[in-house]
């Protein structure tokens, strides 16, 4: 069952100190997250033998916190993926639903805490690649607000959406994990000192006292989702109605521009991002024969799977000379509105609500063949990255034995009003 | 690429902008794929103009020398180096 979780398993000790907040703990980490020593592969050929001289910031501060690092988690390529099934390293199959995919791309990390083989995991989410496989395995992933973890030593794919985030099978242990990554890092200058004047952890806000909460649920993000989804979801809402919160519908006419939007902008960041892969001064050497540009080309034809070439030629397309205005720019305004969009709910509700992904967890190998209908599932989790919020997965109960999220999204580091919310649903 | 059509030959560009050698097979894919997704992107056009004002702040540090990665660190991965130095294809 635990096939194929691991690219690489190693165990990194922490620090001796027995006091440090993860002390005995494991955990594991998605694979484009530097491990100094460990093989560090982002799911690629291209990186298939590289080894970082250096550990990403979040790897020193879980082993300055005591904790033990089990192995680098299997994911979709670079990043880009719903299923974890673009991993050069092959696909790998849902502990928590047989037969099925895992979700993506930090599919490897959420499915090794929903599999027992570790206490918590770190994934990285661009566009929901926390949320949406913690959703499917049946564990809790939180997305972080922009700027709470840093980024340094996470191999980027797309900057300007992406944060490391944390999983676990309670929210008070995932808000445990967030305790020991966040805040400010000198190496990472988008990285903010939370503006907020609370001392208490994340890990304290998980106590489950939803009364007089106010929830906003976005009607857009509930169209065209799976009947038994949204069925569970209604559930879902309706305890933590008896527990004492209150909903009302909201409308966040912006989010369907969405998947579009985030695309663009994202694909044109990867094809910036990715093409520091020539094969020179790492990776999937192309040669020596021939000119740099044939070497290039020839390092990049045989490192890159076809998800991750796809983005680059788009986003090499979306931003070159005369279609620059009409897709960056078009896709940086829809970016904008729907930070509008959500600070105007987010002044009438404490967070939103919505189920964390349209669908129930995925065949192995239904979707590789289409990727706009792929890229159509990630409807409910990429607003989120657009607007820079802090978002928490949460299991929500089952449709036909398959594992249901509901997603809670708070306002710019509102992490413990998403935590608080998650915790009354367990 | 056109409104209505994306044209292998357009893929083969794009690619050799992006550094990505292509078979054959893959340009005539790409093309049938991309088709549909610039559709979908071009509903962007219906998008409004929005103000912008992103609430941004400098991050300075100040200027003083500090430990950085050292050469043989550096070269650990390169496929080939040469006198501490990458060693590469011939740029010309």
């Amino acid at each position: 069952m635990s096939e194929n979780i691991f690219i690489t398993e190693a165990e990194i000790t922490g620090d001796a100190d027995a006091d440090g907040p993860l002390a005995g703990r494991t955990v594991a980490v998605k694979d484009n997250i530097s491990t100094e020593g460990v093989r560090t592969t982002c799911g690629s050929r291209m990186l298939e033998d590289y080894v970082p001289p250096y550990d990403a910031t979040v790897v020193s501060r879980l082993k300055d916190a005591g904790a033990t690092i089990v192995g680098k988690t299997n994911m979709d390529e670079f990043g880009m993926g719903t299923t974890t099934e673009t991993s050069y390293f092959g696909a790998m199959e849902n502990p928590a639903a047989p037969g099925r995919v895992p979700g993506g791309s930090s599919g490897g990390s959420a499915a090794a805490v929903a599999a027992g083989d570790a206490d918590l995991a770190l994934g990285s989410d661009t566009g929901g690649s926390v949320r949406c496989p913690a959703a499917f395995c049946g564990v809790v992933g939180i997305k972080p607000t922009y700027g709470l973890v840093s980024r340094y030593g996470l191999v980027a794919y797309a900057n300007s959406l992406e944060q490391i985030g944390p999983f676990g099978q309670t929210v008070e242990e995932t808000a445990e994990l967030l305790d020991v990554i966040a805040g400010p890092d000198d190496r990472d200058a988008t990285t903010r000192e939370p503006p907020e004047d609370s001392n208490s952890s994340y890990a304290d806000a998980a106590d489950g006292d939803v009364d007089g909460l106010s929830i906003g649920v976005p009607t857009e993000l509930l169209e065209g989702a799976d009947e038994g989804v949204v069925e569970t979801f209604w559930d879902a809402l309706a305890d933590l109605e008896d527990q004492g919160a209150e909903y009302h519908e909201v409308s966040l006419p912006s989010v369907e521009h969405a998947v579009e939007a985030y695309y663009v902008i994202a694909m044109s960041e990867a094809s910036s991002n990715l093409a520091r892969f020539d094969g020179v001064r790492y990776g999937n050497s192309g040669g020596y024969e021939g000119n740099w540009n044939d070497a290039f080309g020839r390092a990049r034809e045989e490192g890159f799977g076809d998800e991750v070439k796809r983005r680059i030629l788009l986003g090499t397309y979306a931003l070159s000379a005369g279609y620059h205005d009409k897709y960056y720019k078009k896709a940086q305004d829809a970016r904008a509105w729907v930070k509008q969009d959500f600070d105007q709910a987010l002044s009438d509700a404490d967070v939103l609500a919505s189920p964390t992904m349209p669908v129930p967890p995925f065949e192995l190998g239904e979707s590789l063949d289409d990727p706009m209908q792929m890229y159509l599932a990630d409807a409910n989790t990429v607003p989120v990255n657009l607007a820079d919020l802090p978002a928490v997965s949460v299991p929500a109960g089952e449709t036909d034995g398959l594992p249901v999220g509901l997603q809670l999204v708070g306002p710019a580091f509102g992490e413990r009003q998403v935590v608080r919310a998650a915790s009354a649903l367990e | 690429m056109s409104d209505d059509a994306v044209n292998p030959e357009e893929v083969r560009h794009v690619a050799a902008l992006a550094r990505i050698d292509l078979e054959d097979s893959e340009v005539d894919r790409f093309a049938e794929q991309f088709a549909d997704i610039l559709a979908a992107f071009e509903t962007l056009d219906e998008v409004p103009e929005v103000d912008r004002d992103a609430d941004l702040a400098n991050v300075m540090r100040p200027d003083e020398e500090h430990d950085c990665l050292g050469p043989d660190r550096a070269l650990e991965n390169a496929p080939q180096s040469e006198d501490g130095y990458f060693k590469g294809p011939n740029v010309s």
